[in-house]
């Protein structure tokens, strides 16, 4: 088992390097620079400023000092926030946007697992169609949609809870539901769609024919094998809610990692881009590996190796 | 001359056993009523995108563009059905204005998605071996990066034209159907009649083309509708955060964001966008699922 972990994450420094040149190359042969977007900078000042960063050296070297200081976990200088280190912007906001895709992950899953579970043990009656006909629902609102609208009746009519805003929990309940809506339906369809493939199997039947109580059929016998397209379904899942928060913590105004992306994109921000991108990329193969073995777990048929 | 003979014969039967599925898939199609609703729903959006603003400009004398600032926000009254806007210009000219660039870049994304990931998925799992495993690795890879931060730089790389929307769009969402592509070509490259095309000297180009891409139409389909809500949302997503569509031109996304900025004191102007952008995406996705449902009955549950 331990082999097999160690030897899927060898695997993945190629395809880490492949993200970081690829990047690299995105980001740096974009026409303008981090400077060209301010008002017109005197060439001396100017000339400092990439000395300062070391975009006055040919790509090449800054490439390979780039690995460098990758390598020692330097992620270099934000030049649109002079004074912080990419490393800080980071620790201060990934945090932050990793608890709310968790809290959007937890009700995705919370309410998705019961839909489709729900839907399948009462196919073809009023419960199934209500069920799917909301996960549809869900599916179709967009999150920036939803948000506003959620703080529209939640906090501005009924007070219940606060617009916008970063501390304790009351602040990410609104964000993370808007967040996890959507998942919530494609989860519960795919639930459902798992359920109904083993509710005719035999091993079914042989349970209801001993007498075991439709709960535990339901939990312990079909649950497992049921829940296996929604593990697989995780990765892209959490992939696109860490991406998608770019949105949610607009809304809410959450000081996450997201409107800093966007900065830092229009703003040529090279190295802030590049760290992002990279902390996401390597967090989402970490993720996708976990499922993986997971997923393997779960299901004795598949071989992980 | 002879290959070509043979090539319209293997068509001709490839057409009747064909016609059969459609036949089937269409006759599937007409018992589901709700997917009905919703095409028709679409059509009649497709047909007041197109021609409404025109129509609007003609009867009553709005445009999408005019601002009457003296005018400002009105609410929805018989002369402007949605309202008005901050700047007094008509909502409901604005609304459609903005589904038509919601609909036009959905539907131009996923076919050049369609198109790159079709051609992709068909050379892989033709060629297989090496090929295939290098290939797919990059499908990998690209799955395994953060998605819309790659569309974001490309958008700001690229400039925000709304050509270059959809391509960037189209350019990063071809690898579902690479995917469901692959794995056809995998086991129709074993079959009979490839056998044959390739005994007769047909290229390489020829069998992929002419015998294999055809073949996985169906699953194009099936790919190509879930793939244009998907699109219309990211489009919408990226208006949304000002990397879109740039103003004056409206976009279902850019009208949410300006609504969500004043929702309490004008709530039409978000609950309208809104509303129009999610019953959209929810025919969207009932029709995708009919014809998913009407072309692949085994994955209807």
């Amino acid at each position: 088992m331990i082999r097999l972990l160690l030897r899927r994450l060898l695997e993945l420094v190629p395809t880490v390097l492949v993200i970081v040149v690829a990047s690299f190359a995105l980001v740096r042969l974009a026409p303008g620079s981090p400077f060209s977007s301010e008002k017109e900078i005197p060439a001396e000042i100017r000339q400092k400023l990439e000395a300062k960063y070391g975009f006055d050296k040919p790509l090449p070297e800054q490439f390979i000092r780039y690995i460098g200081n990758l390598l020692k976990g330097d992620l270099g200088l934000s030049t649109k926030y002079p004074q912080r280190t990419v490393n800080e912007i980071i620790a201060n906001g990934f945090p932050v946007s990793l608890t709310l895709a968790a809290v959007a992950l937890l009700w995705s899953l919370l309410v998705g697992i019961t839909a489709g579970i729900i839907g399948a043990i009462r196919q073809n009656t009023v419960w199934d169609y209500t069920a799917m006909t909301a996960a549809l629902v869900g599916i179709s609102v967009p999150s920036f949609v939803l948000g506003p609208l959620l703080v529209l009746v939640v906090s501005l009519r009924l007070h219940m809870l606060p617009p916008a805003g970063w501390g304790d929990w009351h602040h990410v309940i609104l964000p993370g539901l808007t967040l996890g809506t959507i998942y919530a339906g494609s989860i519960a369809r795919l639930m459902r769609g798992g359920m109904l493939d083993v509710v005719r199997s035999d091993f079914i039947r042989t349970a209801r024919a001993k007498g075991v109580t439709e709960w535990v059929i339901v939990w312990r016998h079909m649950f497992p094998t049921a829940i296996l397209p929604v593990v697989s379904y995780l990765g892209p899942a959490i992939a696109s809610m860490l991406t998608g928060s770019v949105v949610v913590e607009k809304i809410f105004n959450v000081p996450g990692i997201g409107p800093y992306f966007v900065d830092a994109a229009f703003n040529r921000d090279y190295f802030l881009v590049m760290g992002i991108v990279l902390l996401y990329a390597f967090f989402l193969l970490l993720l996708n590996l976990v499922v993986d073995v997971l997923y393997g777990f779960l299901d004795p048929r598949v071989d992980v190796s | 001359m002879k290959c070509i003979q043979v090539g319209l014969q293997s068509d001709e039967i490839d057409s009747q056993a064909g016609s059969s599925l459609w036949e089937d898939a269409w006759k599937r199609l007409q018992k589901n009523k709700l997917a009905w609703i919703s095409g028709l729903f679409l059509v009649l959006l497709g047909i007041g995108c197109c021609f409404g603003p025109a129509f609007l400009q003609v009867v009553w004398g709005y445009d999408d563009h005019t601002q009457n600032l003296a005018y400002g926000p009105q609410p929805p009254s018989l002369e402007h059905p949605f309202g008005t806007d901050f700047y007094g210009r008509d909502l409901l000219a604005r609304v459609l204005s903005g589904a038509r660039v919601s609909l036009s870049v959905g539907l131009l994304a996923a076919f050049v998605a369609a198109f790159i990931g079709t051609i992709y998925g068909a050379v892989s799992g033709y060629f297989g071996g090496l090929v295939d495993s290098l290939m797919m690795r990059i499908v990998d890879i690209l799955y395994a990066l953060p998605y819309m931060f790659l569309v974001i730089i490309l958008v700001t790389i690229l400039g925000k034209s709304l050509v270059l929307l959809f391509l960037a769009l189209g350019a990063v969402g071809w690898l579902l159907t690479a995917r469901v592509v692959r794995g056809q070509v995998l086991s129709l490259k074993e079959q009979d009649f490839v056998l044959a095309a390739r005994s007769l000297g047909t290229t390489n180009r020829g069998i992929i083309f002419e015998h294999l891409i055809p073949n996985t139409l169906s699953s194009v389909i099936v790919t190509f509708t879930l793939t244009v809500p998907s699109m219309i949302l990211q489009e919408a997503f990226l208006s949304f955060l000002g990397l879109g569509v740039q103003p004056p031109q409206p976009s279902l996304g850019s009208l949410i964001n300006d609504g969500a900025n004043q929702m309490l004191v004008f709530w039409w102007t978000l609950v309208f966008p809104g509303g129009i952008m999610a019953t959209m995406l929810f025919a969207l996705n009932f029709l995708g699922d009919g014809i998913r449902d009407a072309l692949d009955p085994r994955m209807k549950t």
